[in-house]
C-alpha cells in the first residue's frame, strides 16, 4: 500500500520535474529573441517548402498512382504531425552522442531518476513548439482537404494513427541514441528513417513500390501509422483492421527499449 | 603571386583535412543513395500518371537527380561552416583577424576546400552505381564532349555562386548575436528557389522565368540542367552568363560588407 502511493508520488514528481526542465529551457531561448524569431521564421519556411512542391506537382499532374491531392495532404499533415510531437519528446536524444562523448551520460547514471527523463529533459528546444504549432494548422488543412466520410471509427483512426506514429518515430531516435553507446557517433544513415520518412512520407507509401511497402510494414513500421489508415479514412477500404492497425505499430518500441537498456548495460563510461 | 601562395596552401591544409572524414562519408554516400531512389521513384510515380504533363525526358531527370546527390557538397546552402559562426560568436575569430590576410578571401578559400573535397569523396561511389542502374532510372553519359565541358564549367561557376552567397550570410553573421535562424531563413528560400525541392522545369513557365533571374537559380540549375541535356547552344550561354554576373555583384557586395563589418566589429565571449 504504501510503497503505491510513493511510486505514485514519484511519478507525479517525474512528470513535475521534466516541466521544470522545460521551462527552465524556454526562459534560456527567451534571452535570444531575434533569433528565436528567425529560427520559427526558418522552420516554417522548410514545411512550407515541402507544401509548395506538392502543390506545384499536383498542378502539373493531378493526381498520383491513384491518389488526389487531397489525400496526399491527409499522409503529408498525419506524417508532419506525428514527426513534431515526437520530436516534442524524444528529440533530445539526437544530441545524445555528446552527452556519451563528453562523459556527462555518468552523471546521469548516478541520479535516482529514470535516465531517458533525465536526456529528454536536458534538451528541449521551445523551436520545436513552433513546428508543432505548424503540424496543428497542416493537420487541419490536410484534413479539411481530403475526402473523409467521417464517422466516430474514423476520428478514433486519426487520433491513434497521430499518436503511434509518434511512437514509432520516437522509437527510432531511442534507437539512435542507443547507438551511441557503441560507436560514440550519431549514424548518420539513421537519418533516412526519420528526416528522410518524414519527408518522403508525405506522399502513400505504395507510391515507392511493393518491396518498400513490405519494408515499412514489417520491419520499420511507417506503413502501419500512414498508409493502412488512410487507406480507412479516404474511403479505400472498410476494414476494421486497417482501422486499428497503427495500434500494432506499438510492438515497435519493444526492441527499440531493449536496444537501449543492453546499451545502458554495456555502458563503460568514456570522455574525461 | 606570393599572396595566392598563401590561399592555394591554406586550401590544401583544409582540403587534406577534408579527407580524413572517410567513416563520415561512407554514412553520407549510403543516405544520398536512399534520398536519390526515393525521389526518383515519386517522380516516376507522378510520371506514370500522367507522362505527357512531364516537363523533361525522365532519363533527364534521372540524370539530375544522381547529379545532385553526387555533387550535393557543392551546391547545398545548408553546408556552411559551423566553425567560423562559432569563431563570430565566441570571439575566437580575434586570431584570424591578426593574420595578415583578408578574411574574405580566406574563408572563401576555405570554403572552396571544404566542399570540393567532401563532393570528391562522395561523388565517385554514388556516380559509378547510378551509372549501372537499369534504364530509365539510372544515369546517362552526356551527349557530347562540348557538353561535358559546359557542364564542368558551369559547376565551377555554380559553386562560386553558392560559396558567394554563403558568404553575405558569414558577413550578416557580425551583426547578430546569434546566427542560427539567419542561416536557416537563408538556406530554406535558397532550398525552394534553386530547385532541390522539385526542379525549376516543374514550376509554371510564368514562375519558372522569374526564377531563372534570381542569384539561386544560378546554383546548381544550370550545370545540372545542361548535364541532363535539358538547356544546350544559347541557352546555356546566357545561363553561364548569367552566373558570372551573379558572381561580380554577390562578391562586390559581400566585400563591401566585410570591410563595414571590419570597421565596427565587437569581439564576443572571452
Amino acid at each position: 500500500m504504501e510503497h503505491s502511493i510513493m511510486e505514485k508520488q514519484r511519478k507525479s514528481s517525474a512528470v513535475r520535474l521534466y516541466f521544470h526542465y522545460i521551462s527552465i529551457q524556454i526562459r534560456c531561448m527567451m534571452q535570444y529573441k531575434k533569433s528565436f524569431i528567425m529560427t520559427t521564421l526558418g522552420q516554417f519556411l522548410a514545411s512550407f517548402n515541402a507544401f509548395v512542391g506538392i502543390y506545384f506537382m499536383f498542378r502539373r499532374f493531378h493526381s498520383i498512382a491513384g491518389y488526389t491531392y487531397g489525400d496526399v495532404l491527409l499522409c503529408f499533415s498525419l506524417i508532419s504531425m506525428e514527426f513534431s510531437l515526437s520530436e516534442c519528446a524524444a528529440r533530445g536524444f539526437d544530441r545524445f552522442s555528446s552527452l556519451v562523448r563528453q562523459g556527462t551520460f555518468d552523471r546521469i547514471l548516478t541520479r535516482p531518476r529514470n535516465e531517458i527523463l533525465q536526456v529528454l529533459g536536458n534538451n528541449f528546444e521551445l523551436t520545436r513548439l513552433g513546428r508543432m504549432v505548424q503540424a496543428i494548422i497542416i493537420l487541419f488543412y490536410g484534413i479539411s482537404q481530403a475526402d473523409i466520410d467521417w464517422s466516430f471509427m474514423k476520428v478514433i483512426t486519426v487520433v491513434i494513427t497521430i499518436l503511434c506514429g509518434a511512437a514509432v518515430f520516437s522509437g527510432i531516435f531511442l534507437i539512435n541514441a542507443a547507438l551511441c553507446f557503441f560507436t560514440l557517433e550519431g549514424l548518420e544513415v539513421v537519418n533516412i528513417f526519420t528526416d528522410g520518412a518524414r519527408q518522403y512520407g508525405e506522399y502513400p507509401i505504395d507510391v515507392y513500390g511493393k518491396r518498400m511497402v513490405k519494408f515499412c510494414t514489417f520491419i520499420i513500421p511507417y506503413a502501419l501509422v500512414q498508409l493502412y489508415p488512410v487507406k480507412y479514412l479516404t474511403g479505400r477500404s472498410d476494414s476494421l483492421l486497417y482501422a486499428l492497425i497503427p495500434l500494432a505499430a506499438l510492438l515497435f518500441l519493444l526492441p527499440c527499449y531493449a536496444l537501449w537498456r543492453y546499451g545502458v548495460r554495456k555502458y563503460k563510461s568514456s570522455g574525461s | 603571386m606570393e599572396k595566392l601562395k598563401k590561399y592555394v596552401s591554406f586550401l590544401r591544409l583544409r582540403f587534406a583535412m577534408g579527407l580524413q572524414y572517410r567513416t563520415a562519408a561512407f554514412a553520407g554516400i549510403a543516405t544520398q543513395f536512399a534520398w536519390g531512389f526515393m525521389e526518383i521513384m515519386v517522380f516516376h510515380a507522378f510520371n506514370s500518371s500522367a507522362p505527357d504533363a512531364f516537363p523533361m525526358g525522365f532519363g533527364q531527370l534521372a540524370s539530375y537527380i544522381w547529379m545532385q546527390q553526387a555533387f550535393l557538397a557543392l551546391f547545398m546552402t545548408w553546408f556552411m561552416e559551423n566553425e567560423i559562426f562559432d569563431s563570430i560568436m565566441d570571439g575566437n575569430i580575434c586570431y584570424e583577424l591578426c593574420r595578415p590576410i583578408d578574411i574574405y578571401d580566406l574563408w572563401f578559400a576555405r570554403s572552396v576546400a571544404t566542399r570540393t573535397s567532401r563532393a570528391l569523396l562522395r561523388c565517385v561511389p554514388i556516380l559509378l552505381v547510378a551509372f549501372f542502374l537499369p534504364e530509365p532510372y539510372g544515369m546517362m553519359l552526356p551527349l557530347d564532349i562540348t557538353t561535358f565541358v559546359c557542364f564542368l564549367a558551369a559547376m565551377l561557376l555554380a559553386m562560386t555562386v553558392t560559396i558567394a552567397t554563403c558568404m553575405l550570410v558569414y558577413m550578416l553573421s557580425f551583426f547578430t548575436v546569434s546566427p542560427q535562424g539567419l542561416k536557416l531563413v537563408f538556406a530554406m528560400t535558397a532550398e525552394i528557389l534553386q530547385g532541390t525541392v522539385i526542379p525549376l522545369p516543374f514550376f509554371p513557365p510564368r514562375v519558372q522565368r522569374i526564377m531563372e533571374l534570381l542569384p539561386f537559380a544560378s546554383m546548381e540549375n544550370v550545370p545540372l540542367r545542361i548535364y541532363s541535356g535539358h538547356i544546350s547552344g544559347g541557352e546555356a550561354a546566357k545561363a553561364m552568363l548569367l552566373q558570372v554576373f551573379w558572381i561580380v555583384v554577390l562578391i562586390t557586395v559581400g566585400k563591401l560588407i566585410c570591410r563595414r563589418a571590419m570597421k565596427k566589429v565587437t569581439l564576443q565571449g572571452g
